[in-house]
């Protein structure tokens, strides 16, 4: 009876965001103060319902209901119940419902937290969202609904891939949605805009903490995926290229362009029409990214298996959605006037020359994505991009954005003078040019002697930029103290942005170190055989057969030394898992602060020898913290007064004053 | 500078900018790209004798066999019409099944052995790369004697249609 529920909660939801999108909408242009009201109560309802079904997927799970197509088919009696949660979002279906709850979740949340916004922004910001919650809900409804019945039901289901039955990738999924769920806002708030014909600073104000937090989501679901892709692959690489991790990068560059241009939105007026367009960029980028993962129309490391009803329904739906919101975009945003003049050298600028680059490398890497279907078209023959393409990309395009956020945080609004920056930036970029003539001089010269210099270099601008930055901000008063009040107060936004550009020097460190010195093998070995792997001595004692809760594993043991001295025992696994009777790699690895040592097990190849792969991986963690870094800086920058205030501060004066302001 | 230059100066050095830039992606890209090939193909000479390219197909039942060092494998593929041997050296992803879809990455080696330097995992068993299953229905429909026809044509058959597996739906983005 629950799964009928379920799906029927979803019908109610589907019900309630048809009205959502339509009444509210109505109501802001014919004034009708009642219809506009109806707007929060609706996302509301839309969540509820929303959240009773993802419930009543739950319960199914937990209760081993296999008369649930889906539950049969991802779930087994024997799976911990933390998979047992997980396997809700383990497939196609339970991650359409999971995507469907949050975008309810993320309207709720706008609906509670715009108390003091314009009835009418509130209206047709939760209308968008309700169109959007449309798509998604009938979507799920007819081409993937989670709760359809199978009979007779399976005694026993068929268990969860092995792959995702492990903690990182309980919880990537949900926060990688998130964020992808999270630029809806974004997305909405600028169709509201352009819908009103109005983009000012307050808009920009309301847009800001909404995008950050969703780019906070999507950047912690990038990394989680890239540090579970590293330990649980077993190739112990951290970005591969792929298409589906591609359709996640690129929706992250967008946002993080979108970040920028709104502070200039916000602060200094101009870029209006940009922003908008970004925003729209950004979202229809997280749709591309669906379509691409559910239609299976490319070849990919990630990919499962697909059906191509999905795929034209979500191409469809992009299609009205792209074209939609661009067609609205050409009739309304000539209408906006672009204020804010501002000189070659000025932070506008730098922002903008940000902008440039985080959309080149969005356009590089849609094309690399997209090249394999480009040739198939044309029938130029069926392709794969090599992932040296993209790094090559990659490499070009950073070191230029990373230069400019030395630079930028520390150039004026408006105008400034190249002699001020020059006194300001000389200690940094002396630091960062001795920090690569050393690395030239002393690390060993290898294919990277290039990139080495140019990424640590890089890394120590940035951090003394920042550093430089912090100090300027600070440079009337004195010690610790005047730091902690200016976080108490209005800082919040301005130490976010150094924590996270403090992030990418990090990442910047972690990359260039382990792409150019990690060290692998791949060996055959006999218990009480020893391999050598960058200095450390791994002593390989045997395997051994050990059972676990619904798999049975051959469990290697080794001890690393490094000289003399035991530093690590690892045990690497190969499982079998019962239900499926496929085999699953589990790495083990030694992590540390400066390098990993990482083990995982091939084949069996009789009399106790075992196929091995054997890796150091310099600095591989610093990837991944950095990243972390970038989120807790964004995480700062929401939390600012600013925002509180300004909200409040638009409760009495009507949006319309500060409209003028900017522009 | 006025405004208007300055915005001017603004729009040519992004067009500029962006025409270099995708002058040389594109260059780029040309040498990156790898083509795949079906057995069929490349016993039909398709397949370039000295570039890296993929060949997918089939691992065929029983033709696994390990060479003496351990870490060397050597397999058949095929689509059914045609097979090519391949060797491998190196750990196997977890998914590689006899029997089952395999897209293997590298260039003809000496007495038509594919030296493959790159095996493709999968993360779902059920899960037939769009390329393999073209092949297969390719040959499945139009036989032998057609594929060797088409030679002067490479495939531009439409979107595949990777149908096993209906109940296991994909995940993880």
């Amino acid at each position: 009876m629950t799964p009928e529920l379920g799906h029927f909660a979803l019908i109610l939801s589907l019900g309630l965001a048809l009205i959502q999108a339509t009444v509210p909408l109505a109501g802001s242009y014919t004034g009708n103060r009642a219809w506009m009201h109806s707007a929060r109560p609706l996302a509301w309802g839309q969540f509820t319902f929303a959240a009773i079904a993802l419930a009543l997927l739950l319960l199914a799970f937990l209760m081993d209901d296999f008369s649930v197509i889906y539950v049969a088919s991802n779930s087994n009696t024997l799976m911990p119940t933390l998979y047992k949660v997980s396997a809700v979002w383990g497939a196609h279906e339970g991650s359409l419902l999971l995507w469907a709850a949050f975008l309810a979740a993320w309207g709720a949340a706008v609906a509670a937290l715009s108390r003091s916004l314009p009835l009418q922004v509130v209206a047709r910001v939760l209308a968008v969202m309700g169109m959007i919650g449309i798509g998604f809900l009938l979507f799920m409804l007819l081409t993937s609904n989670p709760f359809d019945r199978i009979f007779p039901p399976p005694l026993e289901g068929r268990d969860l891939n092995p792959l995702l039955q492990d903690p990182g990738l309980a919880i990537h999924p949900p926060l990688l949605y998130m964020g992808y769920v999270g630029l809806s806002v974004a997305f909405a708030f600028a169709i509201a805009a352009l819908l009103g014909g109005k983009l000012d600073a307050a808009w920009a104000r309301w847009s800001r903490p909404w995008t950050t937090m969703a780019w906070v989501f999507l950047t912690l679901g990038i990394a989680l995926g890239s540090w579970w892709a590293y330990y649980e692959l077993g190739w112990g690489g951290w970005w591969f290229w792929d298409p589906v991790e591609n359709a996640s990068l690129m929706p992250w560059l967008a946002a993080t362009a979108l970040m920028h241009s709104l502070a200039v939105t916000e602060k200094r007026g101009a870029f209006k029409s940009w922003t908008v367009l970004l925003a729209i960029t950004a979202f229809s980028l997280s749709l591309l990214g669906t379509f691409l993962v559910r239609s299976g129309v490319l070849t990919s490391v990630h990919a499962f298996a697909t059906d191509p009803a999905r795929g034209t329904f979500i191409l469809i739906f992009l299609c009205l959605v792209v074209g939609g919101s661009l067609a609205l975009y050409a009739w309304r945003a000539p209408e906006v006037s672009d204020g804010g003049r501002f000189e070659l050298l000025s932070r506008e600028s730098l922002l903008l020359t940000n902008n440039l680059l985080l959309t080149l490398l969005t356009a590089l890497i849609l094309f690399g994505t997209l090249a394999p279907l480009i040739y198939e078209a044309m029938g130029w023959g069926k392709i794969s991009v090599g992932f040296p393409w993209f790094n090559t990309m990659f490499v070009a395009v950073t070191p230029f954005l990373a230069f400019a956020m030395g630079v930028g945080p520390l150039t004026r609004w408006k105008q400034d003078e190249g002699e001020r920056l020059v006194a300001e930036l000389w200690v940094p970029f002396a630091l960062a040019a001795a920090t690569a003539i050393l690395a030239v001089v002393f690390m060993p010269l290898t294919s990277g002697w290039f990139l080495v210099p140019l990424g640590l270099g890089l890394a120590v601008w940035l951090l003394a930029a920042q550093i430089q930055t912090v100090r300027e901000r600070l440079r009337h008063k004195r010690g610790i103290g005047a730091l902690l009040r200016d976080l108490a107060g209005n800082g919040r936004s301005f130490y976010g942005m150094i924590l996270a550009h403090l992030g990418v020097a990090m990442f910047i460190v972690g990359a260039t170190m382990v792409s150019n010195f990690d060290m692998e093998k791949d060996v055959r070995m006999s218990p009480g055989d020893s391999q050598e792997v960058a200095g450390y001595q791994f002593k390989f004692l045997g395997v051994q057969n050990q059972p676990g809760p619904n798999f049975m594993a051959a469990r290697g043991h080794f001890q690393v030394f490094d000289g003399d001295r035991q530093i690590a025992e690892l045990w690497p696994e190969k499982r079998t898992y019962f239900a499926s009777q496929k085999p699953m790699t589990e790495a083990s690895i030694d992590w540390g602060l400066t390098r990993d040592l990482y083990v995982s097990l091939g084949e069996p190849l009789g009399n106790g020898d075992w196929a091995m792969r054997l890796y150091y991986k310099p600095f591989v963690r610093w990837i991944w913290l950095g990243a972390v870094l970038m989120a807790l800086g964004g995480l700062l920058a929401t939390t600012d007064r600013r925002y509180r205030r300004a909200v409040r501060k638009s409760l009495k004066a009507p949006a319309g004053a500060t409209a003028s302001a900017g522009s | 500078m006025k405004a208007r230059q300055k915005r001017l100066l603004f729009v040519a050095l992004g067009i500029f900018g962006v025409g270099v830039a995708s002058l040389l992606a594109i260059s780029a890209l040309r040498s990156n790209i790898s083509y795949f090939f079906s057995p069929s193909q490349v016993l039909a000479n398709e397949a370039p004798a000295n570039a890296i390219y993929r060949l997918g197909g089939l691992v065929v039942k029983d033709s696994l066999a390990r060479q003496p060092d351990g870490l060397t494998v050597l397999f058949d593929v095929t689509d059914n019409a045609e097979t090519v041997k391949v060797s491998y050296t190196g750990i196997l992803p977890d998914l590689f099944g006899e029997g089952q879809g395999v897209v293997t990455k590298g260039r003809m080696g000496s007495g038509g052995v594919f030296v493959a330097e790159e095996v493709l995992a999968k993360h779902d068993e059920s899960y037939m790369p769009p390329e393999v299953a073209d092949t297969l229905k390719t040959a499945h429909v139009e036989g032998v004697v057609q594929m060797a026809n088409q030679a002067a044509t490479p495939a531009n058959i439409p979107v595949p249609d990777p149908t096993p597996g209906q109940v296991t739906g994909g995940a993880v983005q």
